[in-house]
């Protein structure tokens, strides 16, 4: 069928608004070809011409639909006409494709301010991993057998009660070669990420069980610490956690602060509804949680070699130290002209 | 602009309105929660097939660094192997998601083949973290039910307890109107059906008489005010569907049901152009009162009657 009608065709139409269909065809059979290749795929066989008319057409063929609507009783071209801007809109207010721009206003503000977004929550979930861990030391100093229950079996090798000083010195030595290292650290970092994953998805039954996640972690932690400061050890101990740990802990807490910051804005919507006030809170919280998964990345590196291959208390607490102070700078000292979320 | 398109037949509790940045109201119909649960399968077993694909041709690469390598020489190489493979787990299980959602389709592969996409609530750009949110709340939808059941054993209170994890957010989009998942809440998207549509030819005019050779004679049908008062654009639209569906049974139907409003006795033998004739009057009409503001849903509306 000719998609160009001559001026005989529109006349020969009975009714005023079949007349305004065959005029503005030609239009939407366009728009419909240029939709149709980006549907598929095709985004290099479309000519450039078609791509700088796409948003032209797309409003024209809205404005046809507007209308339409208004004029127009034929059924079956008002349904066309609707599905045929929802897929122009589709393909127009479709996702960026670029996501190394979405990457660039990422890294350079939308990551911290999202991070600085969160700050309350952050505030909390600190104060819950503290006292997970005081709570873990107490567990442990009042009654041993606490241990085995609070700490991970893998850490509960020869690092139990009743250790001495030279067996809990050792497991803080550095081990030779670079051996394992590399699976060990990539081990490591699938495993955390799933933590801090879960840790932001728990969010979603209102942050509690989120609080229950970070306070079990970080009573094993507290329940380890007790145990090395049983043996005169605290400083070494704290050295060997620091090198990733300030990385490490860091990210659980940005991860666990995350899923807090989805579940209260969900308890506590505000003036929004329930929906809006998750989506929002859940798209900043996304970005929390790329920037969570990058660190681990960092964290996994710094555990798996420079932990092992630095055996020195005071390099180890120097690179753990130098690692905090420059996540902290990052995400408070770094503000560019407060661009706001991406969101 | 009217709220819902008048015009068109409703067709399900699927339909839902989105108002596009424009302003525009558009009809959009929501995935059925079968066609999500099929794009799921056939994700699922599409990452499973990547997966072993992978893997497998990693043992094939290690099997080959043994023949070559002393065994102190080839673990290097080896552990190299075991960090690709640890990656590409990862990678798959948690980005094939978000590559093809990201993608000009918003849809993966199951999502494509079952004709559903995901959209923004909104109406407005998907964004790059509406998708990464939706997809990190997969992990607890469905991952850790199962990572949990195989870690712990499946037997006594774990299992029961996954189990009862798994179905409280497996059945969450049967508790809400919309069919939202735990992740389509916390992303604010939501997950439609693609709009198919071919335009069809118009109803008078000469494109439709190359397609549909008309019947026989339609100006020899003349309807008076009165006859056409009765119907409104309800009975206009079911009229159009009949025509263009052009069954010899229906056309009889719906002429000898006109002819009783009516009150007329002819056209019988030539149905259909009595029905096309009757179809242009209406719609002459209806749309001629349109203009001025007036509209007669159906039948029953006394609201446009002249």
């Amino acid at each position: 069928m000719a998609s160009v009608h001559d001026n005989a065709a529109i006349e020969a139409a009975a009714l005023r608004s079949d007349r305004f269909r065959l005029e503005r065809e030609a239009d939407w059979r366009r728009l419909d070809e240029i939709v149709t290749k980006m549907e598929k795929g095709r985004l290099r066989r479309l000519s450039d011409d078609d791509l700088q008319a796409l948003p032209v057409l797309y409003r024209t063929v809205a404005s046809s639909l507007s209308i339409a609507r208004e004029t127009s009783l034929d059924a079956a071209t008002l349904a066309y006409l609707e599905a045929l801007v929802q897929r122009a809109w589709f393909v127009v207010y479709g996702p960026r494709s670029s996501l190394g721009s979405w990457l660039r206003s990422f890294f350079g503000g939308g990551w911290s301010a999202a991070v600085r977004g969160i700050g309350p929550d952050i505030a909390v979930a600190l104060l819950v991993m503290i006292a997970g861990a005081v709570v873990g030391w107490l567990l442990v100093a009042s009654d041993p057998d606490w241990y085995r229950a609070v700490v991970p079996a893998q850490f509960a090798d020869t690092r139990v009660p009743g250790a001495s000083r030279a067996v809990l010195l050792d497991t803080l030595s550095g081990k030779s070669g670079t051996g394992g290292l590399s699976a060990f650290a990539a081990y490591l970092f699938s495993n955390n990420a799933q933590v801090a994953t879960l840790a932001f998805a728990l969010g979603f039954a209102f942050g509690v069980p989120t609080l229950l996640l970070l306070v079990h972690n970080m009573a094993g932690l507290g329940a380890m610490l007790w145990l090395y400061h049983g043996a005169g050890l605290t400083v070494e101990f704290a050295a060997w956690l620091s090198v990733h740990g300030t990385t490490e802990l860091f990210a659980i807490l940005l991860a666990g602060a995350a899923g807090l910051h989805v579940g209260r804005t969900m308890a506590f919507p505000g003036d929004r509804t329930v929906l809006q006030a998750a989506s929002q809170a859940g798209r900043r919280a996304a970005q929390v949680m790329v920037g969570v998964i990058l660190m681990l990345i960092v964290a996994a590196v710094l555990e798996g070699f420079a932990r092992q291959l630095i055996a020195d208390t005071g390099g180890r607490l120097t690179i753990g130290g130098f690692m905090l102070a420059l996540w902290i700078a990052y995400f408070f000292a770094f503000r560019r002209g407060d661009a706001g979320d991406l969101a | 602009m009217s709220a819902i398109s008048p015009t068109r037949l409703r067709r399900s509790n699927r339909d839902r309105e989105m108002i596009t940045p424009e302003g525009i109201a558009l009809p959009i119909t929501l995935a059925s929660r079968g066609a999500r649960v099929a794009a799921l399968l056939i994700d699922f077993a599409l990452i499973a097939a990547l997966m072993i694909v992978t893997t497998l041709s990693l043992i094939y690469v290690a099997s080959g660094t043994f023949d070559g390598f002393d065994a102190i020489g080839g673990s290097g190489a080896l552990e190299f192997l075991f960090v690709l493979w640890l990656i590409a787990v990862f990678l798959f299980r948690n980005a094939y998601f978000l590559f093809f959602e990201l993608g000009p389709r918003g849809a993966t592969p199951g999502k494509r083949l079952t004709g559903i996409r995901i959209a923004a609530r909104d109406g407005g750009r998907l964004g790059v973290d509406t998708v990464i949110a939706r997809n990190l709340l997969r992990d607890i939808e469905l991952f850790l039910p199962l990572t949990f059941v195989s870690a712990v054993g499946s037997d006594g209170g774990a299992g029961t307890a996954a189990a009862a994890w798994f179905l409280i957010f497996a059945l969450f989009p049967f508790f809400n109107r919309d069919r939202l998942r735990a992740g389509d809440v916390v992303a604010g998207s939501w997950v439609v059906e693609v709009p198919r549509r071919k335009l069809e030819a118009a109803m008078t005019g000469a494109q439709r008489d190359a397609e549909r050779p008309p019947a026989a004679d339609t100006q020899a049908f003349r309807f008076s005010d009165a006859d056409l008062a009765v119907y409104g654009e309800y009975e206009l639209q079911t009229l159009e569907r009949v025509l263009r569906e052009n069954s010899a049974k229906a056309l009889v139907a719906v002429h000898a049901s006109i002819c009783t409003k009516i009150g007329r006795e002819d056209g019988a033998g030539d149905e259909k152009a009595f029905l096309e004739a009757y179809y242009a009057q209406l719609r002459a009409r209806l749309e001629a009162s349109m203009r001025m503001g007036q509209r007669k849903a159906d039948k029953h509306d006394e609201g446009a009657g002249v």
